[in-house]
Protein backbone atom coordinates (compact mmCIF):
# COMPACT_ATOMS: atom_id res chain seq x y z
CA UNK A 1 0.00 0.00 0.00
CA UNK A 2 1.69 3.39 -0.34
CA UNK A 3 2.44 5.42 2.16
CA UNK A 4 1.51 9.23 2.93
CA UNK A 5 4.87 10.79 2.24
CA UNK A 6 6.33 13.01 5.22
CA UNK A 7 7.03 16.08 2.87
CA UNK A 8 3.54 17.23 3.63
CA UNK A 9 4.08 17.09 7.39
CA UNK A 10 3.79 20.08 7.35
CA UNK A 11 0.23 20.29 5.93
CA UNK A 12 -0.47 17.17 8.21
CA UNK A 13 -2.09 17.65 11.91
CA UNK A 14 0.28 17.34 14.87
CA UNK A 15 -1.40 13.89 16.61
CA UNK A 16 1.12 13.93 19.33
CA UNK A 17 2.58 17.19 21.14
CA UNK A 18 4.31 17.17 24.21
CA UNK A 19 6.19 20.41 25.93
CA UNK A 20 8.07 20.36 28.74
CA UNK A 21 6.95 16.97 29.84
CA UNK A 22 8.41 15.96 34.08
CA UNK A 23 7.26 13.18 35.73
CA UNK A 24 9.33 11.73 39.14
CA UNK A 25 9.27 8.86 41.34
CA UNK A 26 10.22 10.71 44.77
CA UNK A 27 13.01 12.14 44.23
CA UNK A 28 14.16 10.52 41.07
CA UNK A 29 13.51 12.53 38.26
CA UNK A 30 13.06 10.09 35.22
CA UNK A 31 11.75 12.74 32.29
CA UNK A 32 13.72 16.25 32.43
CA UNK A 33 11.69 18.03 30.10
CA UNK A 34 10.36 16.47 26.85
CA UNK A 35 9.26 18.05 24.35
CA UNK A 36 8.39 16.13 20.88
CA UNK A 37 5.93 16.90 18.13
CA UNK A 38 4.40 13.71 16.38
CA UNK A 39 2.60 14.18 13.08
CA UNK A 40 -0.34 12.25 12.34
CA UNK A 41 0.50 9.21 10.42
CA UNK A 42 4.61 9.25 11.35
CA UNK A 43 6.22 6.34 12.89
CA UNK A 44 8.61 7.62 15.74
CA UNK A 45 11.22 5.15 17.01
CA UNK A 46 12.43 6.08 20.13
CA UNK A 47 15.39 4.47 21.24
CA UNK A 48 17.99 4.39 24.40
CA UNK A 49 19.66 2.27 26.66
CA UNK A 50 17.56 0.98 29.49
CA UNK A 51 16.87 3.40 31.87
CA UNK A 52 16.42 6.03 29.85
CA UNK A 53 12.46 7.09 29.96
CA UNK A 54 11.88 6.04 26.90
CA UNK A 55 8.97 3.26 28.36
CA UNK A 56 7.87 6.33 30.88
CA UNK A 57 7.64 8.49 28.48
CA UNK A 58 5.32 6.23 26.13
CA UNK A 59 3.19 5.85 29.78
CA UNK A 60 2.79 9.12 30.01
CA UNK A 61 1.27 9.87 26.57
CA UNK A 62 -2.15 7.31 27.73
CA UNK A 63 -1.68 8.76 31.07
CA UNK A 64 -0.90 5.35 32.58
CA UNK A 65 1.63 7.50 34.90
CA UNK A 66 0.85 11.10 36.09
CA UNK A 67 3.39 14.22 35.01
CA UNK A 68 4.56 16.38 37.19
CA UNK A 69 4.63 19.00 35.21
CA UNK A 70 4.76 20.26 31.31
CA UNK A 71 1.66 19.01 29.09
CA UNK A 72 1.14 16.38 26.41
CA UNK A 73 -1.74 16.83 23.94
CA UNK A 74 -3.03 13.92 21.86
CA UNK A 75 -4.92 15.28 18.69
CA UNK A 76 -5.09 18.52 20.28
CA UNK A 77 -7.06 17.85 23.37
CA UNK A 78 -4.43 17.80 26.72
CA UNK A 79 -4.41 14.28 28.01
CA UNK A 80 -4.77 13.33 31.67
CA UNK A 81 -5.45 17.40 32.65
CA UNK A 82 -7.48 20.28 31.93
CA UNK A 83 -6.11 23.65 32.00
CA UNK A 84 -7.22 27.02 33.54
CA UNK A 85 -5.03 29.71 33.35
CA UNK A 86 -1.73 28.43 34.56
CA UNK A 87 -3.25 25.06 36.69
CA UNK A 88 -3.45 22.05 35.38
CA UNK A 89 -6.30 20.04 36.65
CA UNK A 90 -6.59 16.12 36.85
CA UNK A 91 -9.22 14.94 34.98
CA UNK A 92 -11.95 12.78 36.89
CA UNK A 93 -11.38 8.97 35.43
CA UNK A 94 -14.06 8.80 33.00
CA UNK A 95 -12.61 11.41 30.71
CA UNK A 96 -8.96 9.88 31.39
CA UNK A 97 -10.83 6.35 30.22
CA UNK A 98 -12.52 8.48 27.16
CA UNK A 99 -8.92 9.56 25.70
CA UNK A 100 -7.44 5.69 26.57
CA UNK A 101 -10.12 4.65 24.73
CA UNK A 102 -8.79 6.60 21.74
CA UNK A 103 -4.92 5.44 22.17
CA UNK A 104 -4.01 1.78 21.31
CA UNK A 105 -1.07 0.44 23.82
CA UNK A 106 1.06 -2.77 23.31
CA UNK A 107 2.91 -3.92 25.85
CA UNK A 108 6.77 -6.14 26.38
CA UNK A 109 4.52 -8.95 27.81
CA UNK A 110 1.42 -8.84 25.86
CA UNK A 111 -0.42 -9.11 28.90
CA UNK A 112 -3.48 -11.41 27.33
CA UNK A 113 -6.35 -11.68 29.49
CA UNK A 114 -5.43 -15.17 30.44
CA UNK A 115 -9.15 -15.96 31.03
CA UNK A 116 -10.45 -15.05 27.95
CA UNK A 117 -10.30 -16.62 24.56
CA UNK A 118 -8.24 -14.95 22.04
CA UNK A 119 -11.62 -14.00 20.40
CA UNK A 120 -12.92 -12.62 24.06
CA UNK A 121 -9.41 -10.82 24.50
CA UNK A 122 -10.39 -8.42 21.28
CA UNK A 123 -14.16 -7.86 21.91
CA UNK A 124 -14.16 -7.15 25.82
CA UNK A 125 -13.12 -3.23 25.30
CA UNK A 126 -15.63 -2.95 22.23
CA UNK A 127 -17.89 -4.71 23.81
CA UNK A 128 -17.96 -3.39 27.72
CA UNK A 129 -16.28 0.32 27.22
CA UNK A 130 -17.41 1.60 23.48
CA UNK A 131 -21.00 -0.72 24.10
CA UNK A 132 -20.74 -1.69 20.31
CA UNK A 133 -23.42 -4.59 18.98
CA UNK A 134 -21.98 -8.33 19.64
CA UNK A 135 -22.13 -8.91 15.74
CA UNK A 136 -20.32 -6.01 14.61
CA UNK A 137 -17.35 -6.41 17.50
CA UNK A 138 -16.90 -9.74 16.55
CA UNK A 139 -17.15 -9.11 12.80
CA UNK A 140 -13.96 -6.66 12.84
CA UNK A 141 -12.34 -8.74 15.41
CA UNK A 142 -12.22 -11.55 12.68
CA UNK A 143 -10.75 -9.23 10.08
CA UNK A 144 -8.83 -8.46 12.41
CA UNK A 145 -6.95 -11.44 13.14
CA UNK A 146 -7.25 -12.42 9.43
CA UNK A 147 -5.15 -8.90 9.37
CA UNK A 148 -2.27 -10.31 11.74
CA UNK A 149 -2.61 -13.97 10.37
CA UNK A 150 -4.47 -15.64 13.21
CA UNK A 151 -7.66 -16.02 11.71
CA UNK A 152 -7.64 -19.94 12.92
CA UNK A 153 -6.73 -19.19 16.70
CA UNK A 154 -10.13 -17.26 17.61
CA UNK A 155 -10.78 -20.09 19.88
CA UNK A 156 -7.79 -20.28 21.53
CA UNK A 157 -6.72 -19.21 25.23
CA UNK A 158 -3.16 -17.01 25.18
CA UNK A 159 -1.66 -19.86 27.33
CA UNK A 160 -1.51 -22.00 24.07
CA UNK A 161 -0.27 -19.48 21.77
CA UNK A 162 3.16 -18.60 21.00
CA UNK A 163 5.10 -15.34 22.10
CA UNK A 164 4.82 -14.09 18.74
CA UNK A 165 1.02 -14.72 17.99
CA UNK A 166 0.53 -13.22 21.39
CA UNK A 167 1.31 -10.02 20.52
CA UNK A 168 -0.01 -10.10 16.87
CA UNK A 169 -3.36 -10.50 19.46
CA UNK A 170 -2.46 -7.90 21.63
CA UNK A 171 -1.85 -5.98 18.57
CA UNK A 172 -5.62 -6.54 17.04
CA UNK A 173 -6.81 -6.21 20.67
CA UNK A 174 -5.59 -2.50 20.86
CA UNK A 175 -7.19 -1.97 17.11
CA UNK A 176 -10.17 -3.37 17.52
CA UNK A 177 -10.98 -0.01 19.46
CA UNK A 178 -9.87 2.06 16.49
CA UNK A 179 -7.45 4.22 18.07
CA UNK A 180 -5.91 7.44 16.26
CA UNK A 181 -2.58 6.53 18.17
CA UNK A 182 -0.54 3.32 18.56
CA UNK A 183 1.93 3.05 21.30
CA UNK A 184 4.25 -0.09 21.11
CA UNK A 185 6.63 -0.47 24.38
CA UNK A 186 9.74 -3.12 23.41
CA UNK A 187 6.52 -4.97 21.46
CA UNK A 188 9.76 -7.35 20.48
CA UNK A 189 12.19 -7.49 23.62
CA UNK A 190 9.99 -10.73 25.20
CA UNK A 191 10.35 -12.63 22.29
CA UNK A 192 12.49 -15.47 21.18
CA UNK A 193 14.40 -14.32 17.93
CA UNK A 194 13.09 -16.27 15.25
CA UNK A 195 9.27 -14.89 16.50
CA UNK A 196 10.28 -11.50 15.86
CA UNK A 197 9.94 -10.84 12.38
CA UNK A 198 6.05 -12.07 12.46
CA UNK A 199 5.50 -9.39 15.11
CA UNK A 200 7.63 -6.22 12.86
CA UNK A 201 5.45 -8.02 9.68
CA UNK A 202 2.32 -6.66 11.43
CA UNK A 203 3.74 -3.53 12.51
CA UNK A 204 4.82 -3.04 9.19
CA UNK A 205 1.85 -3.32 7.79
CA UNK A 206 0.16 -1.27 9.91
CA UNK A 207 2.91 1.85 9.48
CA UNK A 208 1.88 1.22 5.79
CA UNK A 209 -1.67 1.79 6.43
CA UNK A 210 -0.72 5.38 7.41
CA UNK A 211 -1.16 4.64 11.19
CA UNK A 212 0.65 6.98 14.08
CA UNK A 213 3.01 4.86 15.90
CA UNK A 214 5.32 6.28 18.74
CA UNK A 215 7.77 2.46 18.86
CA UNK A 216 10.32 1.99 22.16
CA UNK A 217 12.28 -0.58 20.12
CA UNK A 218 15.84 -1.85 20.03
CA UNK A 219 15.51 -3.18 16.65
CA UNK A 220 17.46 -0.64 14.74
CA UNK A 221 16.70 -2.65 11.23
CA UNK A 222 12.84 -1.81 12.12
CA UNK A 223 13.64 1.68 12.92
CA UNK A 224 15.35 2.25 9.42
CA UNK A 225 13.39 0.68 7.56
CA UNK A 226 9.62 1.21 8.40
CA UNK A 227 10.14 4.70 10.86
CA UNK A 228 9.64 8.04 9.81
CA UNK A 229 12.63 9.29 12.53
CA UNK A 230 14.07 7.76 14.90
CA UNK A 231 14.38 9.58 18.55
CA UNK A 232 17.64 8.84 20.90
CA UNK A 233 16.69 9.31 24.59
CA UNK A 234 19.47 9.17 27.38
CA UNK A 235 19.19 10.04 31.27
CA UNK A 236 15.50 11.63 30.59
CA UNK A 237 15.84 13.95 27.80
CA UNK A 238 15.79 13.58 24.05
CA UNK A 239 19.18 13.55 22.49
CA UNK A 240 18.41 14.02 19.20
CA UNK A 241 16.03 13.36 16.67
CA UNK A 242 16.13 12.76 13.07
CA UNK A 243 14.87 10.85 9.95
CA UNK A 244 16.52 6.64 10.72
CA UNK A 245 18.88 7.12 7.63
CA UNK A 246 20.83 10.58 8.92
CA UNK A 247 20.59 9.58 12.93
CA UNK A 248 21.67 5.99 12.61
CA UNK A 249 24.51 6.28 10.40
CA UNK A 250 25.93 9.57 11.55
CA UNK A 251 24.62 10.69 14.75
CA UNK A 252 25.75 14.22 16.07
CA UNK A 253 25.73 13.42 19.68
CA UNK A 254 28.97 11.45 21.19
CA UNK A 255 26.08 9.92 23.58
CA UNK A 256 24.25 8.36 20.32
CA UNK A 257 27.31 7.51 19.15
CA UNK A 258 28.63 5.33 22.11
CA UNK A 259 25.29 3.61 22.44
CA UNK A 260 25.27 2.88 18.46
CA UNK A 261 28.42 1.66 18.62
CA UNK A 262 27.98 -0.68 21.43
CA UNK A 263 24.65 -2.38 19.77
CA UNK A 264 26.79 -2.78 16.72
CA UNK A 265 29.46 -4.54 19.47
CA UNK A 266 26.85 -6.54 20.88
CA UNK A 267 24.84 -7.45 17.48
CA UNK A 268 28.74 -8.95 16.10
CA UNK A 269 29.04 -11.13 19.71
CA UNK A 270 25.85 -12.55 19.46
CA UNK B 1 20.24 -63.76 30.30
CA UNK B 2 17.67 -64.88 32.74
CA UNK B 3 15.42 -62.31 33.92
CA UNK B 4 15.95 -61.09 37.65
CA UNK B 5 13.52 -61.43 40.14
CA UNK B 6 12.89 -58.47 42.06
CA UNK B 7 12.57 -58.52 45.78
CA UNK B 8 11.46 -55.23 47.78
CA UNK B 9 12.94 -54.39 50.80
CA UNK B 10 11.44 -55.85 54.07
CA UNK B 11 9.77 -53.27 56.22
CA UNK B 12 8.00 -55.23 59.41
CA UNK B 13 7.59 -51.91 61.62
CA UNK B 14 5.20 -50.50 58.94
CA UNK B 15 3.48 -53.53 58.38
CA UNK B 16 3.09 -53.52 62.71
CA UNK B 17 2.32 -50.43 63.33
CA UNK B 18 -0.24 -49.82 60.80
CA UNK B 19 -2.12 -53.38 62.41
CA UNK B 20 -1.68 -52.02 65.93
CA UNK B 21 -3.53 -49.06 64.54
CA UNK B 22 -6.09 -50.68 63.14
CA UNK B 23 -6.58 -52.89 66.14
CA UNK B 24 -6.48 -49.71 68.05
CA UNK B 25 -9.46 -48.67 65.80
CA UNK B 26 -11.35 -51.46 65.95
CA UNK B 27 -11.60 -51.87 69.88
CA UNK B 28 -12.51 -48.06 70.46
CA UNK B 29 -15.27 -48.37 67.60
CA UNK B 30 -16.66 -51.87 69.49
CA UNK B 31 -16.00 -49.23 72.86
CA UNK B 32 -18.45 -46.90 71.72
CA UNK B 33 -21.31 -49.06 70.01
CA UNK B 34 -21.22 -51.75 73.27
CA UNK B 35 -20.76 -49.42 75.73
CA UNK B 36 -24.06 -49.91 77.81
CA UNK B 37 -24.59 -46.16 78.47
CA UNK B 38 -25.34 -45.24 74.84
CA UNK B 39 -29.16 -46.33 73.74
CA UNK B 40 -28.87 -46.82 70.39
CA UNK B 41 -32.74 -46.64 69.79
CA UNK B 42 -32.26 -42.90 70.79
CA UNK B 43 -29.98 -42.61 67.98
CA UNK B 44 -32.31 -43.82 65.57
CA UNK B 45 -35.21 -42.15 67.18
CA UNK B 46 -33.43 -38.75 66.70
CA UNK B 47 -30.91 -39.22 63.52
CA UNK B 48 -34.28 -37.54 61.42
CA UNK B 49 -36.59 -36.01 64.29
CA UNK B 50 -38.21 -33.00 62.79
CA UNK B 51 -36.93 -30.61 65.32
CA UNK B 52 -32.78 -32.13 64.38
CA UNK B 53 -33.71 -31.40 60.67
CA UNK B 54 -35.35 -28.15 61.09
CA UNK B 55 -31.88 -27.16 63.11
CA UNK B 56 -29.94 -28.62 60.15
CA UNK B 57 -31.56 -26.72 57.82
CA UNK B 58 -30.94 -23.47 59.66
CA UNK B 59 -27.22 -24.48 59.84
CA UNK B 60 -27.36 -24.65 56.32
CA UNK B 61 -29.14 -21.49 55.44
CA UNK B 62 -26.98 -19.91 58.31
CA UNK B 63 -23.46 -20.99 56.91
CA UNK B 64 -24.58 -19.87 53.49
CA UNK B 65 -26.09 -16.64 54.24
CA UNK B 66 -23.05 -15.50 56.25
CA UNK B 67 -20.70 -16.77 53.67
CA UNK B 68 -22.92 -14.64 50.94
CA UNK B 69 -22.16 -11.72 53.52
CA UNK B 70 -18.71 -12.49 53.83
CA UNK B 71 -17.69 -12.37 50.19
CA UNK B 72 -19.70 -9.48 49.40
CA UNK B 73 -17.86 -7.25 52.36
CA UNK B 74 -14.56 -9.38 52.05
CA UNK B 75 -14.87 -8.20 48.27
CA UNK B 76 -14.99 -4.46 49.58
CA UNK B 77 -13.07 -4.68 52.45
CA UNK B 78 -10.19 -6.42 50.19
CA UNK B 79 -10.29 -3.36 47.55
CA UNK B 80 -10.37 -0.80 50.08
CA UNK B 81 -7.12 -2.18 52.02
CA UNK B 82 -5.71 -1.85 48.21
CA UNK B 83 -6.73 1.46 47.62
CA UNK B 84 -4.88 4.65 47.33
CA UNK B 85 -7.00 6.28 50.16
CA UNK B 86 -5.03 6.13 53.52
CA UNK B 87 -8.31 6.33 55.77
CA UNK B 88 -10.03 3.53 53.87
CA UNK B 89 -6.88 1.23 54.13
CA UNK B 90 -6.86 2.12 57.88
CA UNK B 91 -10.22 1.68 58.10
CA UNK B 92 -10.01 -1.96 56.17
CA UNK B 93 -7.13 -2.66 58.71
CA UNK B 94 -9.04 -1.88 61.78
CA UNK B 95 -11.80 -3.83 60.92
CA UNK B 96 -9.96 -7.04 60.38
CA UNK B 97 -8.09 -6.69 63.52
CA UNK B 98 -11.08 -6.47 65.63
CA UNK B 99 -12.95 -9.16 64.26
CA UNK B 100 -9.59 -11.60 63.11
CA UNK B 101 -8.59 -10.76 66.59
CA UNK B 102 -11.21 -11.38 69.21
CA UNK B 103 -13.18 -14.49 69.47
CA UNK B 104 -16.14 -15.36 67.50
CA UNK B 105 -17.95 -16.52 70.89
CA UNK B 106 -17.55 -13.38 72.09
CA UNK B 107 -19.13 -11.41 68.69
CA UNK B 108 -21.94 -13.76 68.58
CA UNK B 109 -22.73 -12.81 72.46
CA UNK B 110 -22.62 -9.44 71.80
CA UNK B 111 -24.87 -9.39 68.84
CA UNK B 112 -26.91 -11.59 70.84
CA UNK B 113 -27.46 -9.29 73.69
CA UNK B 114 -27.01 -5.98 71.45
CA UNK B 115 -30.89 -4.78 73.15
CA UNK B 116 -28.38 -4.25 76.34
CA UNK B 117 -26.33 -1.88 74.50
CA UNK B 118 -29.32 -0.18 72.73
CA UNK B 119 -32.72 -0.78 73.12
CA UNK B 120 -34.34 0.59 70.05
CA UNK B 121 -33.14 0.56 66.21
CA UNK B 122 -34.65 3.54 64.88
CA UNK B 123 -38.17 3.48 65.77
CA UNK B 124 -37.81 -0.49 66.29
CA UNK B 125 -37.55 -2.68 69.60
CA UNK B 126 -34.03 -4.24 69.48
CA UNK B 127 -35.29 -7.59 70.12
CA UNK B 128 -38.27 -7.49 67.55
CA UNK B 129 -35.38 -6.72 64.82
CA UNK B 130 -32.54 -8.78 65.69
CA UNK B 131 -34.41 -12.03 66.22
CA UNK B 132 -31.22 -14.66 67.54
CA UNK B 133 -31.49 -15.89 63.95
CA UNK B 134 -30.63 -12.15 62.05
CA UNK B 135 -28.46 -11.95 65.66
CA UNK B 136 -26.70 -15.18 64.53
CA UNK B 137 -26.17 -14.05 60.42
CA UNK B 138 -24.50 -10.78 61.79
CA UNK B 139 -22.18 -11.90 63.87
CA UNK B 140 -21.18 -14.86 61.64
CA UNK B 141 -21.52 -12.73 58.30
CA UNK B 142 -19.08 -9.91 60.10
CA UNK B 143 -16.75 -12.45 61.15
CA UNK B 144 -16.54 -14.13 58.07
CA UNK B 145 -15.80 -10.77 55.79
CA UNK B 146 -12.71 -10.51 57.99
CA UNK B 147 -11.16 -13.62 56.88
CA UNK B 148 -12.56 -13.12 53.27
CA UNK B 149 -11.16 -9.71 53.14
CA UNK B 150 -7.63 -11.65 53.21
CA UNK B 151 -8.24 -14.09 51.06
CA UNK B 152 -9.53 -11.96 48.49
CA UNK B 153 -6.99 -9.30 48.61
CA UNK B 154 -4.38 -12.47 48.08
CA UNK B 155 -6.03 -13.10 45.06
CA UNK B 156 -6.08 -10.11 43.44
CA UNK B 157 -2.52 -9.30 44.84
CA UNK B 158 -1.67 -12.83 43.02
CA UNK B 159 -2.69 -11.93 39.51
CA UNK B 160 -0.42 -10.08 37.25
CA UNK B 161 -0.63 -5.85 37.69
CA UNK B 162 -0.09 -6.04 33.54
CA UNK B 163 -3.38 -7.50 33.01
CA UNK B 164 -4.82 -4.62 35.26
CA UNK B 165 -2.64 -1.94 33.05
CA UNK B 166 -4.03 -3.55 30.13
CA UNK B 167 -7.62 -3.27 31.35
CA UNK B 168 -6.77 0.54 31.70
CA UNK B 169 -4.84 1.40 28.42
CA UNK B 170 -8.01 -0.13 26.53
CA UNK B 171 -10.15 2.64 28.52
CA UNK B 172 -11.44 0.64 30.88
CA UNK B 173 -12.32 2.18 34.67
CA UNK B 174 -10.69 0.89 37.35
CA UNK B 175 -13.57 -1.08 38.61
CA UNK B 176 -14.55 -1.94 35.21
CA UNK B 177 -11.20 -4.03 35.36
CA UNK B 178 -11.59 -4.99 38.70
CA UNK B 179 -14.76 -6.78 37.86
CA UNK B 180 -13.77 -8.07 34.15
CA UNK B 181 -10.26 -8.65 34.19
CA UNK B 182 -8.52 -9.13 37.69
CA UNK B 183 -11.22 -10.62 40.00
CA UNK B 184 -12.10 -13.60 37.86
CA UNK B 185 -8.67 -14.86 37.57
CA UNK B 186 -8.02 -14.28 40.87
CA UNK B 187 -10.65 -16.61 41.89
CA UNK B 188 -8.06 -19.76 41.37
CA UNK B 189 -6.34 -18.32 43.92
CA UNK B 190 -9.41 -16.89 46.08
CA UNK B 191 -11.07 -20.82 46.05
CA UNK B 192 -8.98 -23.29 48.13
CA UNK B 193 -8.95 -21.11 51.19
CA UNK B 194 -12.71 -20.16 50.60
CA UNK B 195 -13.66 -23.45 50.60
CA UNK B 196 -11.81 -24.16 53.62
CA UNK B 197 -12.75 -21.01 55.17
CA UNK B 198 -16.75 -22.04 54.47
CA UNK B 199 -16.44 -25.26 56.18
CA UNK B 200 -14.73 -23.50 59.08
CA UNK B 201 -18.23 -21.71 59.08
CA UNK B 202 -20.14 -24.52 58.85
CA UNK B 203 -18.77 -25.69 62.26
CA UNK B 204 -18.83 -22.38 63.50
CA UNK B 205 -22.45 -21.61 63.26
CA UNK B 206 -22.65 -24.37 65.69
CA UNK B 207 -21.48 -21.30 68.20
CA UNK B 208 -24.69 -19.70 67.93
CA UNK B 209 -26.39 -21.91 70.46
CA UNK B 210 -25.33 -19.60 73.02
CA UNK B 211 -27.92 -17.44 72.13
CA UNK B 212 -30.15 -20.13 70.98
CA UNK B 213 -29.84 -19.57 67.33
CA UNK B 214 -31.86 -22.23 66.21
CA UNK B 215 -28.60 -24.47 64.46
CA UNK B 216 -28.73 -27.99 64.62
CA UNK B 217 -26.33 -28.34 68.19
CA UNK B 218 -29.12 -25.85 69.58
CA UNK B 219 -31.92 -27.96 68.58
CA UNK B 220 -29.38 -31.27 69.71
CA UNK B 221 -29.08 -29.95 73.04
CA UNK B 222 -32.99 -28.92 73.66
CA UNK B 223 -33.39 -32.50 72.98
CA UNK B 224 -30.73 -33.87 75.37
CA UNK B 225 -31.56 -31.14 78.37
CA UNK B 226 -35.16 -32.94 78.37
CA UNK B 227 -34.34 -36.83 78.44
CA UNK B 228 -30.26 -36.46 79.41
CA UNK B 229 -29.35 -38.57 76.97
CA UNK B 230 -26.44 -35.91 76.04
CA UNK B 231 -23.85 -38.51 73.88
CA UNK B 232 -26.33 -39.97 72.14
CA UNK B 233 -27.51 -36.18 70.60
CA UNK B 234 -24.03 -35.16 70.12
CA UNK B 235 -23.40 -38.27 68.01
CA UNK B 236 -26.44 -37.63 66.24
CA UNK B 237 -25.03 -33.78 65.52
CA UNK B 238 -21.98 -35.28 64.42
CA UNK B 239 -23.17 -37.60 61.85
CA UNK B 240 -24.95 -34.52 60.19
CA UNK B 241 -21.71 -32.02 60.91
CA UNK B 242 -19.68 -34.83 58.87
CA UNK B 243 -21.96 -34.99 56.04
CA UNK B 244 -22.60 -31.49 55.05
CA UNK B 245 -18.90 -30.56 55.74
CA UNK B 246 -18.18 -33.91 53.12
CA UNK B 247 -20.82 -32.04 50.38
CA UNK B 248 -19.10 -29.00 50.75
CA UNK B 249 -15.70 -30.89 50.42
CA UNK B 250 -16.69 -32.62 47.14
CA UNK B 251 -18.26 -29.39 46.18
CA UNK B 252 -14.77 -27.60 46.44
CA UNK B 253 -13.12 -30.23 44.86
CA UNK B 254 -15.08 -29.81 41.95
CA UNK B 255 -14.50 -26.31 41.46
CA UNK B 256 -11.03 -26.30 42.05
CA UNK B 257 -10.60 -28.99 39.39
CA UNK B 258 -12.76 -26.81 36.62
CA UNK B 259 -10.24 -23.58 37.82
CA UNK B 260 -7.62 -26.33 37.33
CA UNK B 261 -8.19 -26.91 33.96
CA UNK B 262 -8.05 -23.55 32.85
CA UNK B 263 -5.33 -22.72 34.62
CA UNK B 264 -3.21 -25.57 33.09
CA UNK B 265 -4.05 -23.96 29.65
CA UNK B 266 -3.26 -20.51 30.31
CA UNK B 267 0.04 -21.88 31.51
CA UNK B 268 0.68 -24.44 29.25
CA UNK B 269 2.87 -22.12 26.64
CA UNK B 270 4.55 -20.10 28.82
Amino acid sequence: MPRAEPTHAAARRVMVDAQDVHKRYGRDEVLKGISLQVPAGEVLCLIGPSGSGKSTLLRCINHLEKIQAGRIEVDGEPIGYRQRGDVLYELPEREVCRQRAHIGMVFQRFNLFAHLTVMQNIVEAPLHVKREPKAQAQQRALALLERVGLADKAGAYPGHLSGGQQQRVAIARALAMQPKLMLFDEPTSALDPELVDEVLAVMRGLADDGMTMIVVTHEMAFARDAGDRVAFMDGGVIVESGPPGELLARPRHERTRAFLSRLIDEAKAA
Amino acid sequence: MPTLRVVPLRRPWLWSSSALFVALLAWLAVAIWRNPNIQHAVIWQFQFAPAILQGLRTTVVLALLAAVIGLGLGIVLAVMRLSDSRVLRLGSGLYVWLLRGTPLLVQILVWGNFALLFATIGPFSTNAVLTPFVASVIALGLNEAAYMAEIVRAGILAVDRGQHEAALALGMSRALALRRIVLPQALRVIIPPAGNQFISLLKATSLVSVIAGGDLLTAAQNISSANLHTIELMLVATFWYLAITSVSSLGQHAIERRLGRAAAQTHAAR
